[in-house]
């Protein structure tokens, strides 16, 4: 079993009047990729910036490596953060926007000379060390932000929406990268986005926030696949979430048709919330599948089809491949194991 | 928590200490007003003696006339002349042009006063204009057009032209499109100007020392010739109808910012 | 509509009341003072300038204005750092700043005399002063007509013009910034001294051209508080203006007083720019 590194019990922050987190309980792993996702206001990253030392939380506790943090200041934490817009000292030039950290260690020059050149290597910026922070480009600031942290050794990164302000071609590549990295490097990455497909390209561990709580723990393929509630699979991706009534184990009626499904545990006739991926929704000829409807629009989406099938009481979101006319008549049909069933929040 | 405490008592302490720096004077200057005996210090009871004594004295009434009537004439010349100037910058596309331009605007503002006061009264003596009320004025205006400008000049950059040509798209002529829909987008900037012009105005000093003469003076120049015959509680009410006069003004100025940090903008 | 005709009685006035004006200085700087009306090319005026008996006044003002920027950035530094810190955890709460730094530049606005005759009723032998450490039964103190009172009166004159421009640079620090050095291991006193204070350089630069070319020539404050006791370069051109047969010299000293500021400005601007890429703390 993993060693928990940072252990997060009972955390309450309010601001004012304001609840920005409610009694959040959470333990990260060392050498974990973890990412808080959730809408901007769902409090991750107050989260992370508690863990950085930014804020004190308003009641709960924070520990690293078994050690109670709260009124440890945030210098004095082993954590280094990587800032959104990268917050990097204008009046420094690249060597000493990294050395920063070193020099308050008062390292040795040469160890300092060193070390610097050494993580410029690793961000690809072999070189860069007399550069004037105003002269880089939104990319490369990115880097020597991530240099400047990971410098130090710390034994946790904290990443706040780092990529966000990077166009979308620059960000794929980042990922790619800083998942490299992580593996590297081998610390634990604190990761926080909006962005529900950078999360799940990334993480180990994928947290979703709500309104200062947690929704769901678990990794990419089980948040995708089986989010825990209507919220987790809105948020994940696109989704049809329909209500529905269970009639009993494995039998679930949507829209007065009977679907099988594979859940089971739901009391007889309990109102649910189903969800169905949009790419697990089959369009059949007209007779063939169990809903029938009309094909209300078709966009292209590079790879899919994005189709609105009207089926009378419910317009469903269906990707597929293959091209269906507006107005044709078609039929829907899904398999038993895609139908996720959820309670009711 | 406690090293908290302990700062922000240190902060508030600070903060009261500079406070009572610039405002204790002023303070003891307004009470003294009101005191019943020709002393600044020295209580001895309330009266007005010196305000019925200061509105019977002709030289610093004309000297107030003289500072209030420059200081409106000085505000509405160099509003009109810095408002058409800040339109007119507008329309220089050349950065040489408007660099040259933005540097003549900016002389008067970063030149030292002393030196803009003796080359101003060796002008007015060289083309032989004798030193007096329009001299006044007319180096209150050059000392003020700048700030004028400095003021409209933002709202003008901000004035999306677009709505100028959809004034005429719609059948506006240029003078009603104009009066329509530019003025209103840049009378903010053109108040403040004026405002500032009035208080710059009236608060100097330097400037009009050297060009004025012939016994015209504003209240500055009365109250820096007076004042070295030894203090009298007439000042000390002068003072203070000044003091809320400005404060009022810089009441409103600070209104029509709206508050939004604006102060060091309106800073010479 | 932007019709550039519009500019050009600005451009006129400007020519007319700055331009023209600073090149009467540089002719009467540069000829001898005829009563006859010739004019004729002369030298004599700057040799007149470096006079022991003017070095001395340039020294002393030079040293007063110095004093006085040392006090003002003493003092003001850190009532400007401790505005900027309030209205800025103010405005990250969301709210509006105090309008504290409004009240600190008031007095700057109020009328120059009125506010060196304040200080007068005060300072005076028998003014405000005396008559509190009377009351206290301490004894009295007599500053008034000494280079201190002078340098108090500029300080008093001047520091709203320090305390502004570290303010407006103060809050515009980006709260990140901070947090970033704290994050990287560095306590308040070194991040104060690591990030703040070389980021407030700007403002502390322009706050010392602000206050020390005003202070170099506000004859008025010499006049006010050494009763004409203290000659300063200001006065000194203040003098020779207001004597018609000075004005040759006085404008040579003008030229000299421009050329100092415009050097002056220069090296801030030098000092500033060269900071701007090494860390001198």
């Amino acid at each position: 079993m993993a060693k928990h590194l940072i252990e997060l019990t009972g955390l309450c922050k309010t601001f004012d009047d304001n609840e920005v987190l409610k009694d959040i309980n959470l333990y990260i792993n060392e050498n974990e990729f973890l990412t808080l996702l959730g809408p901007s206001g769902c409090g991750k990253s107050t989260l992370l910036r508690i863990i950085a030392g930014f804020e004190t939380p308003t009641s709960g506790t924070v520990s690293f490596e078994g050690k109670d943090l709260s009124g440890v200041p945030a210098y004095e934490r082993k954590v280094n953060t990587v800032f959104q817009r990268y917050a990097l000292f204008p009046h420094l030039d690249v060597f000493d926007n990294i050395a920063f950290g070193l020099n308050i260690k008062k390292l040795p020059k040469k160890e300092i000379e060193q070390k610097v050149r050494k993580v410029l290597e690793l961000v690809n910026l072999k070189g860069f060390e007399n550069r004037t922070i105003s002269s880089l480009s939104g990319g490369q600031q990115q880097r020597i932000a991530i240099a400047r942290a990971i410098v130090n050794e710390p034994k946790v990164l904290l990443l706040d929406e780092p990529l966000a302000a990077l166009d979308l071609k620059l960000r794929q590549g980042m990922q790619l990268e800083l998942k490299n990295m992580q593996r590297e490097l081998g610390i634990t990455f604190i990761y926080v986005t909006h962005d529900q497909e950078e999360a799940l390209t990334m993480s180990d561990t994928v947290v979703v926030m709500k309104e200062g709580t947690i929704q769901q723990i678990g990794t990419p393929t089980d948040i995708y696949n089986e989010p825990k509630n209507a919220y987790v699979a809105d948020f994940i991706g696109e989704s049809n979430i329909i209500d529905g009534i269970m009639k009993k184990d494995c039998l679930v009626n949507i829209l007065d048709t009977d679907f099988e499904c594979v859940d089971t545990g739901f009391s007889e006739n309990e109102d649910v919330d189903v969800v169905i991926r949009p790419e697990d929704i089959y369009i059949l000829e007209p007779d063939k599948g169990k809903i029938p409807g009309t094909v209300e629009s078709v966009i292209f989406k590079g790879v899919h089809y994005e189709m609105v099938i009207d089926t009378g009481s419910f317009k469903w979101l269906v990707h597929d491949t293959a091209k269906y006319e507006v107005g044709s008549q078609v039929s829907l049909f899904v398999k038993p194991f895609d139908i996720h069933i959820m309670k009711k929040s | 928590m406690k090293k908290n405490i302990f700062k922000s008592l240190f902060e508030n302490t600070y903060l009261f200490l500079m406070f009572l720096f610039l405002y204790f004077p002023i303070v003891m200057l307004m009470i003294f007003s009101f005191n019943s005996v020709k002393s600044t210090s020295n209580w001895e009871g309330f009266s007005l003696r010196w305000y019925e004594q200061m509105f019977s004295d002709d030289a610093l009434l004309e000297a107030f006339a003289n500072t209030i009537t420059i200081g409106i004439l000085a505000a509405v010349i160099s509003c009109i002349i810095g408002t058409a100037a800040a339109i007119g910058i507008q329309g220089y596309r050349s950065k040489k042009a408007k660099g040259l331009i933005n540097a003549l605007t900016n002389l008067p503002m970063v030149s030292s006063e002393l030196v803009m006061g003796v080359s101003m009264m060796i002008l007015f003596l060289y083309v032989k204009i004798p030193l007096g009320y329009a001299t006044l004025l007319m180096s209150h205006i050059t000392f003020c057009v700048p700030y004028v400008i400095v003021s409209v000049l933002p709202k003008l950059v901000q004035l999306d032209t677009g709505l100028y040509e959809a004034a005429l798209d719609l059948g506006a002529k240029p003078f009603y499109a104009f009066r329509k829909v530019v003025i209103p987008e840049i009378k903010p900037g053109v108040i403040s100007g004026l405002l500032i012009s009035f208080t710059l105005s009236i608060d100097d000093f330097v400037i009009s020392f050297f060009t004025t003469g012939n016994g015209v003076s504003n209240l500055s120049i009365y109250i820096y010739s007076s004042v070295r015959r030894g203090v009298n509680p007439m000042y000390n009410a002068l003072s203070t109808i000044m003091f809320v006069l400005v404060a009022l003004l810089l009441f409103m100025i600070n209104k029509r910012s709206g508050n939004k940090n604006n102060a060091p903008s309106i800073i010479p | 509509m932007y019709k550039k005709s519009l500019s050009y009685p600005h451009l006129v006035w400007m020519v007319a009341f700055v331009i023209v004006p600073m090149f009467l200085i540089f002719l009467y700087a540069f000829t001898s003072n005829t009563t006859d009306g010739n004019i004729s090319f002369t030298f004599d005026n700057f040799k007149k300038c470096i006079d022991p008996m003017y070095l001395k006044i340039y020294a002393n003002s030079i040293w007063i204005a110095f004093l006085s920027v040392v006090f003002c950035l003493i003092l003001g530094y850190p009532a400007a750092k401790i505005l900027a810190d309030k209205d800025r955890r103010r405005m990250a709460a969301g709210k509006k700043a105090s309008g504290l730094m409004m009240l600190f530049v008031m007095p700057m606005w109020m009328n120059v005399m009125l506010r060196l005759y304040s200080w007068l009723t005060i300072l005076q032998p028998n003014g405000v002063l005396n008559s509190f450490l009377g009351i206290l039964n301490l004894p009295e103190i007599d500053i008034m007509y000494t280079r201190t009172a002078v340098v108090l009166g500029t300080v008093y004159d001047f520091i709203p013009f320090m305390i502004m421009p570290i303010y407006s640079v103060l809050i515009k620090i980006d709260d990140s910034l901070i947090e970033a050095a704290e994050d990287l291991g560095a306590n308040k006193s070194r991040v104060f001294l690591k990030v703040i204070l070389p980021l407030s350089l700007p403002g502390i630069v322009s706050g010392i051209t602000m206050v020390f070319l005003p202070a170099l020539t506000s004859f008025y404050i010499s006049d006010f508080f050494s009763g004409g006791q203290f000659m300063l370069i200001g006065n000194l051109i203040e003098k020779n203006f207001k004597n018609p047969v000075g004005r040759n010299f006085g404008s040579s000293l003008s030229i000299i007083l421009m050329g100092f500021a415009f050097l002056s400005m220069h090296i801030m601007k030098l000092f500033n720019k060269s900071n701007r890429q090494m860390d001198m703390f």
